[in-house]
């Protein structure tokens, strides 16, 4: 008697559009999901809630005093300098290069002949190489090959080398090479946002590809283009294993005088403080403070990028 | 391109034909643009090449870290020949040319002086850097059975690769037990249950994770996760393989997020039609239809983010402890090959064993890692051809 009448309760509860497996399947892949932002977001109040309290004007607008590790006199001017100069001298060296890899793969080169493939295996294996290797690689060719070789000749007979030592021009070029995939396939998507029929125009109107490329292309595509140069420095900003051995150094009196200078990091700072300290508890406040700074300035420039590029997308997907 | 071929009218940018006027200028850019396209290939290539070149030594068993050598009396460096003389003495071609008779004399007065000093023990003969001292066991004196040993900085140097290869895997593989279900629960749900608005919010959310540098995570991983997770499991040293682990799982989620999603992403329209049309719910379908068919990239992002895992530097350097122990076990502190590098190349001399034997595992690293990077590349392909219809 009792029997039917549980079968159409359920047969009632499943019509009803409830589903056990389904509710089970959506709950756990929800709950993965908002677990990764919930550590997201523990991670960055963490940051914030303790950083807070040792930021003060002084601490960033100060050089820091032989002992480092004094809440009283550190500062992060040397740091927040070098940061900045070894990425906007990476940016030198990487934009044009990859700027014009990412015109020849989207303007020139035919969809599948092998040396496109070839390029575009290159591209996505440079990404994945690790950091620490882009180190090994910076001391092994620009330190020891290029560096060695050009005191050599411009120096030959020098006591101490002006090249052949870890350096900030040795530094960033190792981080243009690191970061010239992401500059690639950033700008690759931003060319190929661009209406087919802006260059068939173009063209129809007489204009050589050359000029359709200088002086439609290319400039419709500067937001993408700059989102990925962005998104470059963001990331070299932050990147403390390829500078390592190629111009980081632990501590300089001075802020850097020329490119063959050695640099304070920020990056590196946060490693020093948070390994090399006699005091840990004493010295959390400026290390919590110090990897503000590095935060804000690595994500104020990953924030700009995304907004731009969900922009740029929403356009590409009205054009279409 | 109309200056060269003008006999033929090729298949221009396009579909658009090029005319036959000769044009220099765009001849000459497309040329440039090509070369300097081909910098990618260059510098992976370059790399290889300059990594390798410094290990080149131990790779071929040139180097030789014996502290027991045949000693060669001062009085006889008449007899022997120049070559001979220059790999004695250990110079390099150009040092040995700069360098007068008399400074040679001294140093092989140094030479013999070294020779007398050379500890007494019976490892002081061996060539440690050979490649069975990489690789395998050895009973050291005073131990009391064969052991893989990393002691790069001893009297005797010790370089046995093993304990680092060990302890990057104990990392990687917590990582991955630990980012993957989360990662690819976290793309599922992202790329077929949510709705858009919820997209538009996690999305950006999770690549707010990978701007997280990895010096940031290190650290918040040595000053609070280290702490949590030892208050959660009670283990003995609070720096090991399993913080590292969970530490680089955070590091890696982004990465196996975002290629999953993709792989998901690209999973035609028709196929999730089709199957709802069929009566499948959004579950069955996700589970049944769309995952299968993006499988491949699934893989793919697995296999990326062991890459990534392998590779990474600051994190384990950071969180692992630190300690060059031969050991299984997921909760002593252990060393990874990338913080090896990090932590002693700064202290080698330039050229020397260690030196060499750093570089060494760098190239291993590359391979490793390049490999992991070509097989993704390779699948992810594959995987574009068949859903795009062309087998």
């Amino acid at each position: 008697l009792n029997q039917p009448a549980a079968r159409q309760s359920r047969r009632r509860f499943q019509s009803a559009g409830f589903d056990l497996a389904s509710f089970l399947f959506t709950g756990l892949t929800g709950a993965a999901t908002f677990l990764i932002l919930a550590i997201l977001a523990v991670i960055l109040g963490n940051i914030l809630i303790h950083g807070w309290a040792g930021l003060s004007w002084r601490f960033v607008t100060s050089g820091t005093e032989k002992d480092m590790f004094d809440v009283n006199k550190a500062g992060v001017l040397p740091m927040v300098f070098g940061t900045a100069a070894r990425v906007i001298l990476m940016t030198i060296f990487v934009l044009p290069v990859g700027v014009i890899t990412a015109v020849y793969l989207t303007e020139y080169a035919r969809m599948n002949s092998p040396i496109t493939r070839v390029i575009r295996g290159a591209v996505n294996n440079l990404a994945g190489v690790p950091s620490i290797v882009f180190g090994l690689f910076g001391l092994g060719f620009f330190i020891n090959f290029l560096g060695r070789n050009l005191d050599g000749i411009l120096h030959a007979g020098a006591a101490n080398p002006v090249w052949g030592r870890p350096a900030i021009l040795w530094a960033s070029l190792t981080l243009a090479v690191m970061t010239l995939p992401l500059v690639i396939v950033a700008t690759e998507e931003a060319l190929r946002a661009i209406p087919p029929g802006l260059r068939e125009a173009s063209l129809a109107l007489g204009a050589t590809k050359l000029e359709t490329i200088l002086k439609i292309v290319l400039p419709q595509a500067l937001p993408g283009i700059l989102t990925g140069g962005i998104l470059a420095v963001s990331r070299a900003a932050g990147e403390v294993a390829p500078i390592l051995f190629t111009g980081a150094a632990y501590y300089m009196a001075g802020l850097p005088k020329s490119v063959t200078d050695q640099f304070m990091d920020l990056g590196y700072h946060v490693f020093i403080l948070s390994t090399q300290s006699p005091n840990i508890e004493q010295t959390r406040p400026i290390l919590y403070a110090t990897v503000v700074v590095l935060l804000v300035l690595t994500f104020a420039l990953n924030i700009v990028a995304i907004l731009v590029r969900a922009n740029m997308r929403k356009k590409m997907r009205a054009g279409h | 391109m109309a200056s060269t071929n003008t006999g033929r009218r090729t298949e221009g940018w396009m579909g658009i034909h090029r005319g036959h006027r000769a044009r220099p200028l765009e001849w000459l850019a497309e040329k440039f643009i090509f070369g300097v396209s081909l910098s990618a290939i260059v510098m992976v290539f370059l790399i290889f090449l300059f990594v390798a070149r410094e290990a080149l030594p131990v790779l071929f068993g040139r180097m030789n870290s014996s502290l027991v050598q045949k000693v060669i009396p001062p009085g006889e460096m008449e007899k022997i020949p120049p070559a001979q003389l220059k790999e004695y003495l250990g110079l390099t071609d150009r040092q040995f040319k700069e360098m007068d008779r008399e400074t040679l004399q001294t140093l092989m007065e140094v030479k013999v002086e070294a020779a007398k000093e050379a500890p007494n023990d019976k490892d002081a003969a061996l060539n440690t850097t050979s490649w069975r001292y990489l690789l395998l066991p050895h009973q050291w004196t005073g131990y009391d059975r064969p052991e893989y040993i990393w002691q790069p900085v001893s009297q005797i140097q010790k370089y046995n690769i093993i304990p680092l290869i060990v302890g990057s895997l104990k990392a990687t593989v917590v990582a991955l037990l630990f980012s993957v279900p989360l990662a690819l629960g976290a793309a599922i749900y992202v790329s077929q249950l949510a709705t858009p608005r919820v997209r538009e919010w996690v999305k950006p959310g999770i690549e707010l994770l990978s701007g997280i540098p990895s010096v940031v995570l290190g650290f918040f991983s040595l000053i609070v996760l280290a702490s949590f997770l030892q208050g959660l499991f009670h283990y003995q040293s609070r720096l090991n393989a399993f913080t590292a682990g969970i530490a680089l799982g955070l590091a890696i989620i982004p990465v196996v997020f975002s290629i999953a999603e993709d792989a998901l992403t690209s999973v035609p329209r028709s196929y999730i039609q089709a199957a709802l049309a069929l009566g499948a719910s959004r579950w069955q379908t996700a589970w049944q239809v769309v995952l299968p068919a993006a499988l491949p990239g699934v893989f793919a992002a697995v296999i990326l983010g062991f890459g990534r895992a392998v590779g990474e530097t600051m994190v384990v350097l950071m969180a692992s402890g630190n300690a060059s122990i031969m050991s299984w076990s997921l909760f002593d502190s252990t060393r990874s090959i990338t913080a090896t590098i990090a932590a002693e190349l700064a202290e080698t001399v330039f050229g020397g064993q260690h030196y060499r034997i750093l570089f060494l595992i760098g190239v291993l690293l590359f391979a490793v890692t390049f490999i992991s990077n070509f097989a993704a590349d390779l699948v992810m392909h594959r995987l574009k051809s068949r859903l795009e219809g062309k087998h």
